[in-house]
């Protein structure tokens, strides 16, 4: 039990309101750990808290031991933490291949070395194409990315994230307004990637978060409430009550 | 084949000059200096996604500087005085992006305007440079054999340095650091959430289109042998992010031609010969006017007439 990826009293106010509150949470490799919770239960806060989005207001984050609290979002990013978005959030205007590329250059920027071409790198190329093939989308390489389906640029999003080469994955909501068929495969890269990586996954879709889950955490206002395998989430009169509707 | 046009394109503007009459090259001159100011603010505006309606600023201290380094008496060096005019502008772009970096959108106008109200005034209402009359040029510099007061020799440095300004953005732009501009335009949070430091992106973009505006404010200061505060006002602002919109924002080339529109347009609305004495007399009114025309029915500027496929 090694965590990759914890916080300890993690703390977000917006003036007088407290989005996320004392929370304890840790990530471990091969692991994928579930966030759920109503709207406004402050899971994207916390994704956001986490990814260096947003800067606490209390507690302290720690990445492999080390304390990343003070860091800045793109440390973080290069230091193995990867996020996906809500909203999709990728590159429209270019090709699917040139979003993975970019995102792989973070690792190899070389930003002065204004003679050599991006489009020629010989580091972020290649990875790229792995990232692509990873997440199944080497045949749109080519293709603009705002042509993609709704689920491709899901899927798009993730393998950025993969081209980074991270440890630790983020995810908010990646199955946000997917049909079966595109959860499903999300589904299954989610499970390809699992061994090799630690990954919180904030869902709504609750037969998705109890079909990978190994791990689930409800939170409730802010604050966590009940922490634990799926099975004894599910059975949790205090989860019950204050997620799933309290029933007789 | 298309990419290569600028090549033939400088072979055409080097053998020029046999044609030009004195006013004529003058006027091509002119072109050449606006045309590297154009594509210092292309950098920002059409490349990075950062609009600046301050960058006179730049331009104006990059021309002062090339007269407060020339020596009182005798001729100075070129090289100096472009240093000094390049370093002097990168050096205050340096600072108002420090500061205006932290800023977004229509607030980052507003301040990089703040910023140039600011040089403008430190030069209209102080001491420091000839007040409101501004500077003149004793001696035009020199580099070895080449002499800038020689007006032939001139076209050819003002045809380098426009050259160089454009081969340096080609290059950029195909490089990793262009295509990080090119995302942190298209998308910052997810350049961030993939490990770049946009800011320091932005700034080192704020930086160079600084210098270049220098480089340009400097070859205008020589070219005309004086400079006064005007050249730092908004107006000049305005008029450069006026360049590049009409010749298309987000191409290299349009900021050439935008250049070159803008100082045809103005030639044309203020000689009386062409549009009569009342209206030579009111040219910014006529040349707003079609500029607004342009504006309206080509929306991706002159460049949309010859592109074939829309982007």
């Amino acid at each position: 039990m090694s965590a990759l990826l914890a916080c300890f009293g993690l703390t977000r106010r917006f003036g007088g309101l407290t989005a996320v509150g004392d929370v304890d949470l840790t990530l471990e490799p091969g692991q994928l750990h579930a966030v759920i919770g109503t709207n406004g239960a402050g899971k994207s806060t916390l994704v956001n808290l986490l990814g260096g989005e947003l800067a606490a207001s209390g507690g302290r984050i720690e990445l492999a031991g080390a304390d990343i609290t003070a860091w800045p979002q793109p440390r973080r990013a290069r230091a193995g933490i990867g996020r996906s978005y809500q909203r999709t959030t990728i590159f429209p205007s270019f090709s699917v291949f040139e979003n993975c590329r970019l995102a792989a250059q973070a690792a190899h920027p070389r930003p002065w070395a204004f003679w050599e071409s991006a489009a020629g790198c010989r580091v972020s190329g290649p990875v790229a194409r792995d990232a692509l093939a990873d997440a199944g989308l080497e045949a749109e390489a080519g293709r603009s990315a705002g042509t993609l389906s709704h689920g491709g640029q899901r899927q798009l999003e993730i393998a950025m994230c993969l081209a980074t080469k991270p440890r630790v994955l983020l995810l908010d909501e990646p199955l946000a307004g997917m049909g079966a068929e595109e959860t499903d495969r999300m589904l299954q890269l989610l499970e390809r990637l699992k061994p090799a990586h630690a990954i919180l996954l904030v869902e709504h879709d609750m037969d998705a978060v109890f079909r990978v889950a190994d791990r689930v955490t409800v939170m409730v206002n802010g604050s966590i409430i009940a922490s634990g395998t799926p099975a004894a989430i599910r059975t949790d009169p205090a989860v019950q009550f204050a997620y799933l509707g309290a029933e007789p | 084949m298309f990419r290569w046009w600028p090549l033939p394109a400088v072979v055409l503007l080097a053998a020029l000059p046999a044609l030009l009459t004195p006013y004529t090259s003058d006027l091509v001159v002119q072109v050449f200096v606006l045309a590297v100011f154009a594509l210092s603010l292309e950098l920002l505006v059409g490349m990075t996604g950062l609009v600046s309606l301050g960058h006179a600023a730049f331009y104006g201290i990059g021309a002062y500087v090339a007269m407060l380094a020339s020596p009182a008496a005798g001729a100075g060096n070129l090289l100096t005085l472009l240093g000094a005019s390049v370093g002097a502008a990168a050096l205050y772009a340096l600072f108002v992006g420090a500061f205006s970096l932290r800023t977004r959108g229509v607030y980052f106008i507003m301040v990089t305007l703040a910023f140039s109200q600011m040089a403008y005034f430190v030069f209209h209402d102080t001491g420091l440079a000839g007040g409101s009359d501004g500077l003149f040029l004793g001696k035009a510099p020199t580099l070895g054999p080449l002499d800038t007061a020689d007006r032939r020799q001139f076209y050819f440095l003002a045809l380098a340095a426009l050259a160089g300004t454009y081969a340096l953005l080609t290059l950029l732009r195909r490089s990793r650091f262009g295509h990080a501009l090119a995302g942190i335009r298209v998308n910052e949070q997810r350049m961030r959430a993939a490990g770049f430091a946009t800011t320091l992106y932005k700034l080192a973009a704020f930086v160079i289109a600084g210098a270049l505006a220098g480089l340009a404010g400097c070859l205008l200061a020589l070219k005309d042998g004086a400079v006064n505060p005007e050249l730092l006002s908004w107006h000049e602002s305005g008029a450069v992010l006026l360049m590049i919109i009409l010749g298309g924002v987000g191409h290299l080339r349009g900021a050439v031609i935008g250049a070159l529109a803008f100082v045809l347009l103005k030639e044309l609305y203020s000689t009386p010969a062409v549009v009569g004495e009342f209206l030579a007399g009111h040219w910014p009114l006529t040349l707003g006017l079609t500029i607004i025309a342009f504006v309206a029915m080509l929306p991706r500027g002159l460049i949309g007439l010859f592109e074939r496929r829309p982007r």
